[in-house]
């Protein structure tokens, strides 16, 4: 794809001004670092506060007095009863099983739902929603009309307190409507770091003066998708597309936390999701193979798609993330496993350039997330 | 410095004084890469030119270096091991990869020089 076809966020022109190196990503022409690099983004974020451009993932939002109930229909999330100012993490699930796309759910009150979704899959998420419940709800793309920024790490809420000191009083996954320098905004304490930080939903047209007053505090550095990535495999989160996809279920990508209770087998409002008995039979049954996190015992990072072997050398799985973990100080990885393997300490080798590179199930996340909880 | 030869694949060679050449990555090809987190080492072995005798891994992907010239490896810089940032602090210097004897001791000067690979890095900006 040339560079002429890909879209732009409304904070192109800033990356660009800022020395950011641009990427394609997602049909989008992204920074992927700035000058400070990789890994001084990525200490930053730990270290202070990190911004993020995330405008080319979509928002959606749904209205309607039986928004909430329609869209259990295609997650096996508790949407009736998420409380207002709440947000919850979810996924769409295929009639099979596997998984469409993860996605956070926000409650703004006044059966209106307020929706982020990964931008490789909006459209096809955006058709999904229309052909499933669209008779039910109505919905409304927010694609072009707003942008989002990512304000990541300890110094995150001191800085977004200056621009609204009710901020501070949010907990994690919270979501509330934040005037920001005059603007309309929304407003969660949640991100894709590990950290404790915010995401702001701001109108396009408003974004880059967010922007640049977020990044004239003293505490903030751009951060480009490169350290965004470092950061969300140390927090052992997924990533769509490599993590998980429409070939893995939630159970075998250890995201059983993620289906509510109520929506369980043995719950209240069980099933009624795609897929819900192909999820319960695995749920009950156990899985043949399950997403587990990977520690190299060597310096060799060991990248996704490396294929995962015994000691006999046997194939039982592969890598889906993997790279190097700046706080960390060392490689890591997440893959999917033989479920024969997967208990923690279990010694494994991945296969990188032909030689056996031994690496240990490890526990996730690989740095202990420190969210505010309040 | 003006005994640096370069490949097309942004390979720097100096040419010692008992015969050997020192072989690193150059301050565009560190740059390009970014920060670097390993360095797999070339075997003190004979390797054919273009082989992958050596792995630079950054944070985001993997790389090969390329055996310049046919060649043994004589020596390997133990340094990286433990120091990888060394190629992007200083890599026409510290951050040196490996030494090695080539075979055809005047095939060294028929690389790219200086100039030559000023001319390649602007094109390859231009492009």
């Amino acid at each position: 794809m040339s560079t002429e076809q890909l879209l732009k966020t409304p904070l192109h022109a800033l990356h660009l001004e800022l020395g950011a190196r641009m990427v394609p990503f997602a049909g989008y022409d992204m920074p992927v670092q700035y000058p400070l690099g990789v890994m001084k983004e990525h200490q930053h974020t730990r270290d202070q506060a990190g911004l993020f451009d995330v405008s080319h993932m979509g928002q959606i939002r749904l209205t309607g007095a039986g928004a909430a109930k329609a869209l259990e229909s295609l997650v096996p999330v508790d949407i009736i009863d998420l409380p207002v100012g709440m947000q919850r993490y979810a996924m769409f699930t295929h009639e099979n099983g596997g998984i469409l796309d993860d996605l956070m759910v926000a409650n703004l009150g006044n059966d209106e739902l307020f929706l982020v979704v990964n931008a490789a899959c909006k459209d096809q998420d955006l058709a999904h929603l229309r052909a499933h419940i669209g008779a039910q709800c109505n919905i409304e793309p927010l694609f072009e009309a707003r942008a989002l920024l990512a304000l990541q790490g300890p110094a995150a809420v001191t800085v977004l307190a200056r621009l609204a000191p009710d901020v501070a009083k949010m907990t994690f996954m919270q979501f509330q409507r934040v005037t920001l320098l005059g603007v309309d905004c929304f407003v969660s304490r949640s991100g894709y770091t590990g950290e404790d930080g915010f995401e702001i939903s701001v109108p396009a047209a408003d974004a880059e003066k967010l922007a640049r007053a977020l990044l004239a505090e003293p505490e903030v550095a751009a951060i480009g998708l490169g350290a965004r990535d470092s950061l969300r495999l140390e927090a052992g989160l997924c990533l769509y597309g490599h993590d998980m996809n429409t070939e893995t279920t939630p159970i075998e990508a250890s995201l059983l936390w993620a289906i509510s209770k109520v929506r369980r087998a043995d719950g209240a409002r069980a099933g009624g999701f795609p897929g819900a008995e192909a999820v319960f039979t695995q749920q009950q049954g156990g899985v043949s193979r399950k997403r587990v996190g990977l520690l190299p015992q060597e310096r060799t990072p060991v990248r996704e798609g490396a294929e995962i072997v015994n000691e006999a050398g046997e194939i039982i799985g592969a890598v889906c993330s993997g790279g190097f973990g700046p706080t960390l100080g060392a490689p890591l990885a997440m893959g999917y496993l033989d479920s024969a393997y997967v208990a923690l300490d279990t010694p494994v080798w991945a296969i990188v350039r032909g030689k056996k590179v031994p690496l240990l199930v490890s526990k996730m996340p690989f740095v202990p997330q420190r969210y505010y909880r309040g | 410095m003006s005994e640096l030869r370069f490949t097309e694949d942004h390979e720097w060679l100096r040419a010692e004084a008992d015969g050997s050449v020192t072989v690193g990555i150059t301050a565009f090809a560190q740059n390009a890469l970014g920060d670097v987190v390993f360095v797999q080492l070339p075997e003190l072995q004979a390797y054919d030119k273009g082989a992958e005798a050596s792995t630079v891994e950054s944070v985001k992907a993997a790389s090969g270096v390329y055996m310049p010239l046919d060649g043994e490896v004589l020596e390997v810089n133990d340094k990286l091991d433990g120091s990888p940032e060394l190629v992007n602090e200083d890599p026409m210097g510290e951050g040196w990869f490996f030494r090695f004897k080539p075979t055809d001791a005047d095939a060294v000067a028929k690389l790219l020089d200086q100039d030559a690979y000023d001319r390649l890095i602007k094109a390859n900006a231009e492009a």
